[in-house]
């Protein structure tokens, strides 16, 4: 810390200088209007432009986002810690480059255009910063919170797009210009400059933060060039971040702006804010530092909760766009005899930047597919996520591929499994939470994935099975379960109901099926016949035209068997998927009794306590008293813990079980859409097949 | 025949026939047959059973002073149709094929209205007597008259087949004879497929039904996502009610046009093929006769010889009424059978541009909810 710190002030006000010109307006308007200001008491100095920004915004910035960022580092945490090596390596680079921005005024050519590229830039500053984040400071991350506001300031298109990129790909760090991050850097050391200029640092000095700095100096210490510079600006950085935002944005954003990154942020905090509890935990505790830190408005905003109501979560559920491809193809078989296994290519396309690229393949078996299952269901099923059942292992589906033989049904089981493969993932990475886990990117991403042990024995149906069994077992343990939750006791129901339904349905559509395939079948069989038919017939014309019909009726057959395919795909297999999901459905309500379940025992232990304590003070055993009162506080905290367990486990059900129902609504809608497309598709095609054989009917003479 | 005054045959139009209805009463079906007068405007309507058709049938092959009746293709009469038998679908199926589709034996009815408009257009038949009592008589003419012997026209089984394989003098008969034999097992074979497409499209129809309604009660007005839920169930329940209804009409354009022609194609190569075979046993008549004659002695050398020349002199007019009857059949099958491909196809083009409307609409309406 210490040598970073004795080496930063020369170097920024030269790399200061160009770039603040550069900004054109935006930079020297913030940068005068910082400047003249004094941090706190901005608003009356500011000219035109800014006053809106200062009676507005100023709240938001301080209420939302800045809560926003303070949880926001933790996602940069965890993504970075698989690239982190990459990372290194962009930070370094730059140094090369640094020096001569700082010492040369020409730097300024690449600036602007580098200024012109909203969305790339934003993302390196973000990324250069995050490192340090992991050591979770919350002052440091209001230092980000800055950055943020100035990577938007700078690229005011880009700010939506970046919103999304903003969490730090790894792919962006090896893109990355070594000038943008030049460029960012700059910026942000430009701001904490101007902190530093008006304000002291005496908030600095206290107590807590001291520590934040130390620590950060030491993330600082990967990226060679900060180290001029900043270890003091960190500091003063953090200090200062909530009066310089205000004026750097505010000079030069409008409440366009602000609104956006707001709308950034949150996005943001919803992809992560469901972690794991683990992060939760992180983001309290930085939570709880924020708050003791001595910058106050900072203090005060981020002591709004993040957790959400419900209605927010279902919003931002809505909002969430969501960019990521998942394809499963290629089914390949590997190995002879009956070591023989399938495997499938797994296709991702993606912009979002947690991955380290925008497109990869991988390779993987049907049995590592139950080992991502298997992986998440222990991490999170505890946790009342509906985590989405892959399809189940077909013992007679699979030997029969291994036998080898090239007949249809084989094919077919093939097709479907891999279809089946292809929504399993899709549903998975859909779900915000399931998406974060480790093991789902390390699945998707990683070339080589350790062999899933286990599910051979306890693969697919069998799994569920037991897992059914066990949830079963505690249903009827806990039925005596009165529910309090109106809201769950009408959707347990209505689970039961709709899975029995689609039962139904499911019945129903496989009927169907059959029957498409046996229209099929016997047109096929007509068509057949009735080439016979125009073979035998002396008549020319009623020869060709029933030949004509034969190859019509053929093409008809070629119909049938697609919709009856389609039926199969679109609403069979969908209606099975969602059978399955509903037995997820059910599982996560057993969690959320099982959690209750432990919460009321562990009442009745306290119970029997208080009552045994009682027993003591009555038969006057002031040995024993203590232990008792000893014990009795330790249940009454296992009591709280518990009840803030199930009411945990009740609002994650609850989300998931809502998140669930519109992506249901939303699944079959597609569907339908596509079915009623193939459905329009096939009665086009079978206009065309009938209008060319009207004049073959009419030339018979 | 019997009481009709009529001197010309038929004294009703042959194209104004019609089975305009049909009562059902127990086992017994009646059919309420129209036709127009030649000479007025006035109309004739009577009510006549399948009793009555047979015997009209009967009194066809029976007629006398007709030379060469054996060469006339006679036009089918459809097989009885028995309503109301526990087992009646696959038993009707059987034997009525197509005509035990439909509703209300709509095609039954079609095919008898069609069986009397060929007696009543063809060239000798519709002189017979007995048409015009059956089209005008109040009276039910089949009910005075006994049914003994009908069936003694109809070939007999063992020997039939010995004969059937019995080479002809002439290669015309002998080609069409092989024709024929392949023609009329082509088409019955493309009519009983032809019957299992229209049953499958019916039972398709019906599943489409099930579905529909069982979507129905996946309705649920609990939250705004069950709502949306159901929302869509109703329409997929639309959706399939159309897809249902699509598989109904082009199930009954197959039945009501196809499927009719084919069943009358089939049946009339049968009645070629028994034409044929009818001939065929004069034909082996009088080889025996001439055989006979050649052996005779010469005292009844001369009887034989008349006679060989009486049954020579027949056959020869079956043969050329048999020409004549196999040329106006088939270019009477080949109108028929383009007037029903033609009828087929418009009548399942308009079906399918009316469904993919549907469709499109039904789409148009799922895209915008989707847009909500």
């Amino acid at each position: 810390m210490a040598a970073s710190s004795e080496r930063s002030p020369p170097p920024f006000p030269d790399s200061e200088e160009p770039e603040l010109l550069e900004d054109s307006d935006d930079g020297a308007d913030a940068f005068t209007g910082t400047s003249i200001s004094e941090m706190d008491s901005l608003s009356p100095d500011t000219t035109g432009p800014p006053k809106d920004i200062f009676n507005e915004p100023p709240e938001d910035i301080f209420s939302d986002p800045l809560s926003d960022i303070n949880s926001e580092p933790q996602k940069n945490v965890k993504i970075q810690s698989p690239g982190s090596d990459e990372a290194v390596d962009l930070l370094s680079d730059p140094l090369d480059d640094e020096a001569d921005v700082i010492s040369s005024p020409e730097v300024q050519n690449p600036v602007p255009d580098l200024l012109k590229e909203p969305v790339e830039t934003p993302k390196s500053v973000v990324i250069g910063k995050a490192p340090s984040d992991v050591s979770s400071k919350p002052v440091h991350k209001n230092a980000i919170g800055v950055r943020h506001q100035d990577i938007f300031e700078d690229p005011p298109t880009g700010s939506k797009g970046s919103a999304a990129k903003k969490s730090g790909s790894a792919e962006l760090f090896e893109d990355e210009d070594d000038d943008d991050d030049e460029e960012e850097e700059e910026d942000l050391f430009k701001e904490p400059l101007k902190g530093m200029t008006k304000k002291p640092q005496p908030s600095v000095a206290s107590g807590p933060p001291i520590n934040v700095f130390t620590e950060v100096k030491s993330e600082v210490k990967v990226k060679p060039h900060v180290k001029d510079d900043p270890t003091d600006l960190f500091a003063e950085e953090a200090v200062t971040a909530p009066a310089t935002k205000p004026s750097s944005s505010g000079s030069s954003r409008t409440n366009g702006v602000h609104s956006e990154e707001q709308d950034i942020f949150s996005e943001a905090t919803v992809e992560l804010s469901l972690d794991s509890p683990l992060n939760d935990r992180k983001k309290k505790d930085a939570l709880k530092a924020s708050v003791s830190a001595p910058a106050a408005p900072v203090a005060s905003s981020s002591s709004k909760p993040p957790s959400k109501t419900l209605e927010e979560l279902e919003e931002e559920e809505s909002e969430d766009k969501f960019d990521l491809n998942i394809s499963v193809t290629n089914p390949e078989k590997v190995g002879d005899g009956m070591n023989a296994y399938m495997a499938y290519k797994v296709s991702t396309q993606t912009s979002l930047t947690m991955f380290r690229s925008k497109t990869f393949t991988v390779r993987r078996r049907f049995s590592d597919f139950l080992g991502l299952y298997e992986k998440l269901s222990e991490k999170h099923s505890q946790n009342g996520y509906i985590i989405p059942p892959p399809p189940e292992k077909s013992i007679l589906g699979m030997t029969k591929v291994k036998v080898g033989k090239e007949d249809p049904s084989s094919a077919e089981f093939v097709e479907r499994r891999r279809a089946a493969l292809e929504r399993y993932l899709q549903r998975i990475v859909s779900h915000p939470s399931l998406l974060q886990d480790p093991d789902v990117r390390e699945f998707l991403e990683k070339e080589e994935l350790p062999r899933a042990v286990g599910t051979q024995a306890l693969s697919g149906a069998g799994f569920l099975k037991m897992l059914n069994k066990a949830t079963d077992a505690v249903s009827k343990m806990t039925i005596k379960m009165n529910e309090q939750d109106v809201w769950f006791d009408e959707k347990i129901q209505d689970v039961e109901n709709e899975e029995q339904q689609l039962r139904k349905l499911h019945v129903m559509v496989e009927s169907l099926v059959n029957h498409r395939k046996e229209l099929s079948g016997n047109t096929a069989v007509f068509a057949k016949s009735v080439a016979m038919l125009g073979s035998s017939e002396d008549n020319t014309a009623l020869s060709r035209a029933l030949s004509q019909l034969a190859e019509v009726e053929d093409r008809i057959e070629q119909l049938h068997q697609d919709q009856a395919a389609n039926d199969f795909f679109t609403f069979s297999e969908l209606l099975a998927d969602y059978i399955r999901l509903l037995g997820a459905v059910r599982g996560c309500f057993d969690q959320r009794m099982k959690a209750w379940q432990r919460w009321q025992d562990a009442e009745n232990m306290l119970q029997k306590k208080r009552e045994a304590e009682a027993k003591l003070l009555w038969a006057n055993k002031p040995d024993k008293l203590q232990q008792a009162k000893d014990e009795i506080s330790e249940w009454e905290a296992k009591v709280t813990q518990f009840e803030r367990e199930f009411e945990r486990i009740s609002a994650t059900v609850q989300k998931d079980v809502i998140r669930f129902d519109k992506e249901k609504a939303r699944d079959f809608k597609r569907q339908i859409i596509k079915y009623l497309e193939s459905l329009l598709h096939s009665e086009q095609q079978l206009i065309k097949y009938w209008e060319a054989f009207l004049p073959e009917a009419k030339a018979i003479a | 025949m019997e009481g009709s005054s009529a001197e010309s045959a038929l004294s009703v139009s042959a194209d104004s026939i019609r089975i305009t209805d049909l009562t059902q009463d127990g086992d017994v079906l009646t059919f309420a047959i129209t036709s127009q007068k030649l000479n007025s405007s006035a109309g004739v309507c009577v009510f006549r059973a399948y009793e009555d058709f047979e015997w009209l049938q009967q009194s066809l092959f029976s007629q006398e002073n007709v030379p060469g009746l054996q060469g006339i293709i006679f036009p089918p009469l459809p097989p009885k149709a028995l309503p109301l038998q526990s087992n009646m679908q696959t038993k009707a199926l059987k034997q009525l094929g197509f005509l035990a589709l439909g509703q209300d034996w709509q095609g039954y009815c079609k095919a008898l209205e069609f069986y009397l408009q060929q007696v009543a257009t063809h060239p000798t038949l519709f002189k017979c007597k007995a048409l015009d009592s059956f089209l005008i008589n109040s009276e039910s003419p089949g009910k005075q008259r006994g049914r003994k012997g009908i069936f003694n026209r109809l070939s007999q089984a063992v020997e039939e087949m010995r004969k059937e394989s019995h080479k002809d003098v002439d290669n015309f008969f002998q080609n069409e004879r092989n024709k024929n034999t392949n023609i009329a097992a082509l088409s019955k074979v493309a009519t009983e497929k032809l019957i299992d497409v229209v049953m499958t499209e019916q039972k398709l129809a019906l599943a489409c039904g099930h579905f529909s309604t069982s979507l129905h009660l996946c309705v649920n007005q609990d939250d705004a996502a069950a709502v949306a839920f159901s929302k869509v169930c109703l329409k997929l329940s639309d959706i399939i009610e159309a897809v249902k209804q699509n598989f109904e009409k082009v199930a009954s354009n197959n039945l009501t046009t196809l499927g009719l022609g084919l069943d009358l194609e089939s049946r009339y190569q049968e009645a070629e093929k028994e034409m044929l075979f009818r001939r065929t046993c004069k034909l082996i008549e009088l080889e025996t006769v001439k055989k006979s004659t050649e052996k005779a002695k010469a005292n009844k050398r001369e009887v034989m010889e008349e006679f060989q020349k009486a049954v020579e002199k027949e056959f020869s007019l079956i043969s050329s009424v048999a020409k004549e009857e196999i040329e106006r059949f088939h270019s009477s099958r080949v109108n028929v059978l383009k007037n029903v491909l033609i009828g087929w196809c418009e009548q399942q083009l308009n079906t399918a541009k009316e469904c993919a409307e549907l469709y499109s609409q039904h789409l148009e309406a799922c895209r915008n909810m989707y847009s909500e």
